[in-house]
């Protein structure tokens, strides 16, 4: 039986660790409310953005001199991967989920013989990949001095993963987020960028001939960067969202099993004292009667 | 009157019924009316000038990067940044 001090000093320890959990739990929640909004809030852009692009994307899209975000280089032997992860643990399973897909898509991807890149963004998720597939991460984009990476970090990398493009690195990226769907469900999610995939128009073409300035071409060439940028900026709102979420969940959980534990121990610690004490109580009076 | 519309990536900025907008296109400032032709444009780093009745004096919204769009529905400007 551990001793009387012994377990006081493990209840107060537990207590102190579920003091941690519910605070990162409560920030978790407050952030999340924010995290949401955000992400809700940019999706009417991303929206009339895809449908444009898509729109024009039909129009243009058979043409020789379709710009080569959208036709690609005519090949698939290099894969960029870009994995969007956090910066913080504390989240669960969060972090893994997504380092998880990546891999998967990687594995299969080397064994159909091709070659693949990493590009990771935020530091969570590099360790894994680094001692799994060594020297095979050629970029990793630091979001450790924002406090939410935004607009303008998205817009690096979309920049810097265009430049790659442009000078011939990979033929297709395909980035890894995790999806918001609520608080207690984030699904990893694997989004192809460049060839840009376009997606069916959804609204009918309007009668009257639209007038474009300058052509439908420059323009086009004009929205694809745009396009992904807004595209990788989506996927890190939905990351920070799904972030906030899972270290809800997480958090929640722990403090439970704190709480869960702090009883257990407490009742031994009872247990103990009484039995202690009865001994003690027994002594003094085989004691007393022996005199 | 007009429906516009201005979105940025973080948010809706705008959404209101107005009499016209002036659009600063990057072949050329264009005023869209209702019924205006449906037209596709890049626009230039600029003010957008709303006017909310006839000839009022119009309010400026200062974008930059991104298109505007008109549709049946109205004017849609997408802009990158707009104050």
């Amino acid at each position: 039986m551990a001793n009387l001090k012994e377990l006081k000093g493990r209840i107060a320890s537990v207590k102190s660790t579920q003091k941690i959990t519910k605070a990162k739990q409560m920030v978790a929640a407050a952030k999340l409310r924010k995290a949401q909004a955000a992400a809700e809030a940019a999706r009417p852009y991303a929206q009339r953005l895809e449908g444009v692009v898509a729109s024009l994307a039909s129009k243009v899209g058979a043409s020789d001199s379709a710009p080569r975000l959208l036709a690609g280089t005519g090949k698939a032997d290099t894969h960029l991967l870009l994995v969007a992860n956090g910066d913080k643990g504390l989240s669960g399973a969060f972090n893994a989920n997504i380092v998880k897909a990546a891999m998967v898509k990687a594995r299969a991807l080397i064994a159909q013989g091709k070659t693949v890149k990493f590009y990771l963004v935020g530091r969570k998720g590099r360790a894994v990949i680094a001692r799994t597939f060594p020297g095979m991460i050629v970029a990793q984009f630091d979001t450790t001095a924002v406090r939410t990476p935004g607009f303008d970090e998205a817009r690096a990398i979309a920049k810097d993963v265009t430049d790659r493009f442009f000078a011939g690195e990979f033929d297709v990226a395909t980035l890894f987020y995790s999806h918001f769907r609520s608080a207690l469900a984030q699904v990893p999610t694997e989004q192809q960028l460049i060839p840009v995939s376009v997606p069916a128009t959804t609204e009918p073409s309007s009668g009257a001939a639209v007038e474009y300035e300058p052509d439908e071409e420059t323009i086009l060439a004009d929205l694809l960067p745009r396009n992904l940028t807004v595209q990788l900026f989506k996927a890190l709102l939905e990351n920070q969202a799904s972030e906030q979420g899972a270290s809800m969940t997480a958090m929640d959980n722990a403090t439970r099993n704190a709480g869960d534990l702090i009883n257990r121990l407490t009742i031994q610690y009872n247990r103990s004292r009484q039995a202690a004490i009865t001994t003690e109580l027994v002594e003094i009076i085989s004691g007393a009667e022996a005199l | 009157m007009l429906h516009f519309e201005l979105v940025t990536p973080e948010r809706l900025v705008r959404s209101e019924e107005v009499h016209m907008v002036v659009v600063p296109g990057s072949e050329g400032d264009f005023g869209v009316l209702e019924g205006h032709a449906p037209i596709m444009s890049t626009i230039r780093d600029g003010n957008i000038e709303v006017y909310k009745a006839g000839a009022t004096t119009p309010e400026l919204i200062r974008v930059e990067g991104g298109f505007a769009e008109v549709n049946e529905r109205g004017l849609t400007v997408l802009a990158e940044r707009a104050e």
